[in-house]
């Protein structure tokens, strides 16, 4: 086979195949954005508009504005134009566009969730393949045990319990928000980590750091029950293949077999949960923001649905839907130039 | 397995006896899985005996007895082993009235995305073509969401209550078990004994529920357990969040909600519920991993 002038074809006609999913699904997305507003028990003019006792001629004009008088389609058309223009809705409460406040807030989840992914790689694999490697021992059990606990974790209660223990007992982290109310700079990346040591202040690095560290627990704790039982599985699968007999034969030692051989290969399945992840920690930080009240698009969205600020749900959803499937589909690419296999 | 079918005809179904055994066999060697089933029956009777078995009302408030703290505790009192809550109802009744909910919630949840999965998983991997693509679709729109979030905001439009939390966790697991079922109808349609069936004149319902659906069980067997645990854990996270089951429900996502501001002040109140979510979710996961463990023969072998 002539690989080296396949693999740039296949990448491009594996790229084409996946938009051709992409796309029509980023529409039905649009179409449940789209519809959710008028799904609502009541009527949408007075929800968007969020007046809530008007004259018949003051919801002839609203309704006028907002473009409820004219047909369905050309009401959709006219949305899905808006949205591809990066008009997402403006909110009703704080009258900000939608995509404004969403880029507002999204480096904050973005923080959080790149730290609790980091904790769960960085714990999880070397809890995974020493699992593996001493198979069935109290080690592994122990271990598997944990993951268990973690994996069935509900994660609201499980934070709310280390606020107790940590926070309130121990008094070792602060409870919520990002940054202590002493510390105020500007926002330059959006993420707090790198904010605070360009601001230069004393103090500053180390409390964006302490308000991180127990939502990163809270947040990557199922991810990390995941990644080492997943890890723990292909390692099992990989250590019984015949080329590591054939390395262990060889005499090399378990260091070399395990480092070297199989962790290279035990590692294709483990970056497909990593990946699988995406969806999972925007999930989960809908939840953990709440409770650190950390100011992300999780508490963003939770917060729009108890103020009732439907236009932000309605925006909200379809941005959130769209940044994960980026996110699948740069995961997809990635995964399809470690692992050649699946570019057919 | 065709073996044991010939040699063991005394019994009337000899094939599904003897698989019956094969699969109590590998799942009774983990002892994991065994321990969570017991526990897991511990949990369905106290939660069809919970009005005999609990000491008191669920929502009765004894206003002379607020915030009461366990009984082995100082200031705690027989009455209330557990203790009580703000309004001064039984920790502990409400616990096991509570048993109730999420097994209702698991049981509901897993068999509308269990029936509506398998339906459309069927239809889809057995006629392909524009069905399968209308279907796969709809399933990768629902995918595009955090399922929490799409559970959230479809509760938003249904009304906060349990009933809806579980109308919309069904919908948002819906597409797991669609996907598994597409696959496994796809893999199966083209063996023989699905061939020989259609020679013999079988039509389409019958090809697709009697002879092919029967084989893809497994895998679907064990992505309902895994519903099972994650249904109680979203139903619980709605209603902490305050969109399902609603005070004065002993529902224990609700109970946590409830019990937030006493955090630093009375921990009974915030960790009894969320240990009795975790047990009973470990409990329901431990049963998963050993069905997971007797039906898959790939991992059988290891």
């Amino acid at each position: 086979m002539p690989r080296q002038h396949g693999a740039g074809f296949n990448m491009f006609r594996f790229l084409l195949g996946r938009l051709a999913v992409l796309i029509p699904t980023f529409v039905g997305v649009s179409i449940i954005a789209f519809s959710f507003i008028r799904l609502l028990p009541g009527d949408p003019v007075a929800l968007l508009s969020g007046e809530r006792v008007m004259s018949p001629e003051r919801h002839a004009e609203i309704s006028h504005a907002l473009g409820f008088d004219r047909p369905i389609v050309v009401q959709y058309l006219d949305y899905l134009w808006g949205v591809l223009h990066g008009d997402f809705g403006t909110s009703i409460v704080t009258k900000k566009p939608v995509i404004d406040q969403f880029f507002e807030l999204f480096p904050a989840t973005v923080e959080l969730s790149l730290c609790a992914i980091l904790f769960a790689v960085i714990l999880g694999i070397p809890a995974g393949v020493i699992a593996a490697i001493k198979r069935g021992s109290a080690v592994d059990q122990a271990m598997m045990g944990t993951a268990l606990v973690g994996f069935s974790m509900p994660i609201f209660w499980w934070g709310l319990l280390l606020i107790m223990l940590v926070s309130g007992m121990l008094q070792w982290t602060p409870v919520s928000g990002r940054i202590s109310l002493m510390y105020f700079f500007p926002p330059v990346t959006g993420f707090m980590l790198i904010d605070s040591l360009l601001s230069g202040q004393a103090g500053a690095f180390k409390s964006a750091v302490s308000h991180l560290i127990l939502p990163t627990i809270v947040l990557g704790t199922i991810p990390l029950a995941v990644i080492a039982r997943q890890t723990r599985s292909a390692m099992l699968e990989v250590l019984s293949e015949d080329y590591v007999r054939t390395a262990r034969a060889k005499g090399l030692s378990t260091f070399r077999v395990v480092g070297v051989h199989a962790l290279r290969n035990a590692m294709i399945p483990v970056v497909t949960t990593i990946g699988l992840q995406v969806g999972v920690m925007l999930a989960g930080a809908i939840l953990t923001e709440t409770i650190f009240s950390w100011p992300g698009i999780g508490k963003w969205m939770v917060d729009s649905v108890s103020r009732r600020d439907y236009a932000v749900i309605q925006g909200g959803l379809l941005v959130i839907a769209a940044v994960i499937m980026l996110v699948n589909l740069i995961v997809d690419l990635l995964y399809g130039l470690i692992n050649p296999r699946i570019r057919h | 397995m065709s073996q044991t079918a010939a040699t063991s005809a005394v019994s009337t179904d000899p094939s599904r006896r003897a698989r019956l055994a094969e699969f109590w066999y590998y799942f009774s060697e983990n002892r994991g899985a065994v321990i969570g089933l017991v526990f897991f029956l511990f949990l369905v009777l106290l939660a069809i005996f919970a009005p005999w078995i609990a000491p008191h009302d669920p929502v009765e408030q004894y206003r002379d007895a607020v915030l009461v703290p366990p009984a082995w505790q100082e200031g705690g009192r027989a009455a209330f082993l557990l203790g009580t809550d703000a309004v001064g109802r039984d920790m502990l009744s409400r616990l096991i009235y509570g048993t109730r909910f999420s097994l209702f919630v698991g049981v509901i949840v897993t068999t509308l995305s269990l029936v509506g999965g398998i339906a459309l998983g069927v239809i889809a991997g057995y006629f392909r073509g524009w069905v399968d693509t209308v279907i796969m679709r709809v399933m990768d729109i629902i995918l595009a969401f955090p399922s929490l979030l799409l559970a959230l905001v479809l509760v938003a439009v249904l009304g906060p209550g349990l009933v809806n939390a579980m109308i919309a966790i069904a919908l948002v697991f819906q597409p797991h078990f669609v996907r598994l079922t597409r696959a496994a109808v796809m893999s199966e349609k083209t063996r023989d004994y699905v061939v020989a069936a259609k020679v013999a004149g079988a039509g389409h319902g019958r090809l697709m529920f009697k002879t092919i659906l029967p084989n893809c069980m497994a895998p679907l067997i064990v992505q309902a357990t895994l519903s099972f645990s994650s249904a109680i854990l979203d139903a619980a996270a709605l209603g902490f969040l305050g969109m399902g089951a609603q005070p004065p429900t002993p529902e224990w996502g609700t109970m946590l909600a409830e019990a937030r501001e006493f955090i630093s002040s009375h921990w009974w109140v915030v960790t009894l519920p969320g240990i009795a979510i975790l047990i009973t979710v470990v409990a329901i996961n431990l049963m998963g991993d050993g069905l997971r463990d007797a039906l898959d023969p790939k991992l059988k072998r290891s």
